[in-house]
């Protein structure tokens, strides 16, 4: 691990690991029409994890992850086909992109759909690939 | 104003250039790297440039993912030439 004592490190990943992982949810939500999307949002949680490893070693970024990276592949697959049933029970082709416009309270419309329901899916296959593949070779070279 | 951003566009892309020359000539390894983390920066300066020019927010964020990805490859970088390993100067 890096040498212990860099405080500048340290204190770096304490404040942008938080305000990176809210930025790849925001980017997540904005996908679809603007900028963003499932792959470079999950891309950005990934880089946040990351910096985390790097700071305070693989053992610890596997109890912030909570889940093993492993299994969140597979969830995110699972998310991702579940957005395509929704079209066919309409009696439309797969992947259709359904849309529930909801009203809120005060005049704000947010647009539930399947594409971001396949956004998430994505998202979560993205982180779920790319810290597998970096813990492994964190935990390679700790041996 | 278009002027102005003009002039930035030239100075950054001339910068760019002897970061470039630098990273090719870099007698030692860490020099190449701070050219690489240098080149980065330029890269954020002409998204946000850029995002003036176009005058289109979303460039900004795409400034903030270049911005966060080199911080991490910097980290990266020092932890590699910390570790010692094979080198090739």
């Amino acid at each position: 691990m890096m040498k212990p004592g860099t405080i500048i490190l340290y204190t770096a990943a304490r404040f942008l690991v938080p305000l990176q992982l809210l930025f790849s949810v925001f980017l997540l939500l904005r996908g679809h029409n603007e900028p963003g999307g499932g792959f470079i949002a999950g891309l950005v949680a990934a880089g946040a994890f990351t910096l985390y490893l790097f700071t305070f070693g693989s053992a610890v970024t596997r109890d912030l992850m909570r889940v093993d990276p492993r299994n969140l592949i597979g969830i995110g697959l699972f998310i991702g086909m579940l957005s395509v049933f929704p079209a066919v029970f309409q009696g439309q082709a797969f992947l259709t992109a359904q849309w529930w416009p909801i009203m809120l309270p005060g005049g704000t419309e947010i647009k539930l759909s399947t594409p971001l329901i396949f956004d998430i899916g994505v998202y979560l296959t993205v982180v779920g690939a790319t810290m597998t593949m970096i813990i492994a070779l964190t935990e390679a070279e700790e041996r | 104003m278009e002027i102005v951003i003009l002039i930035s566009f030239a100075l950054l892309s001339l910068s760019m250039l002897l970061i470039f020359i630098r990273l090719l000539m870099g007698p030692t390894l860490p020099d190449r790297v701070v050219a690489l983390e240098l080149l980065a920066t330029v890269i954020v300066a002409i998204t946000g440039t850029y995002a003036i020019f176009t005058d289109r927010s979303s460039f900004i964020d795409v400034a903030i993912v270049v911005a966060l990805t080199a911080f991490l490859a910097a980290i990266g970088f020092a932890r590699f030439l910390e570790r010692g390993g094979p080198r090739d100067d």
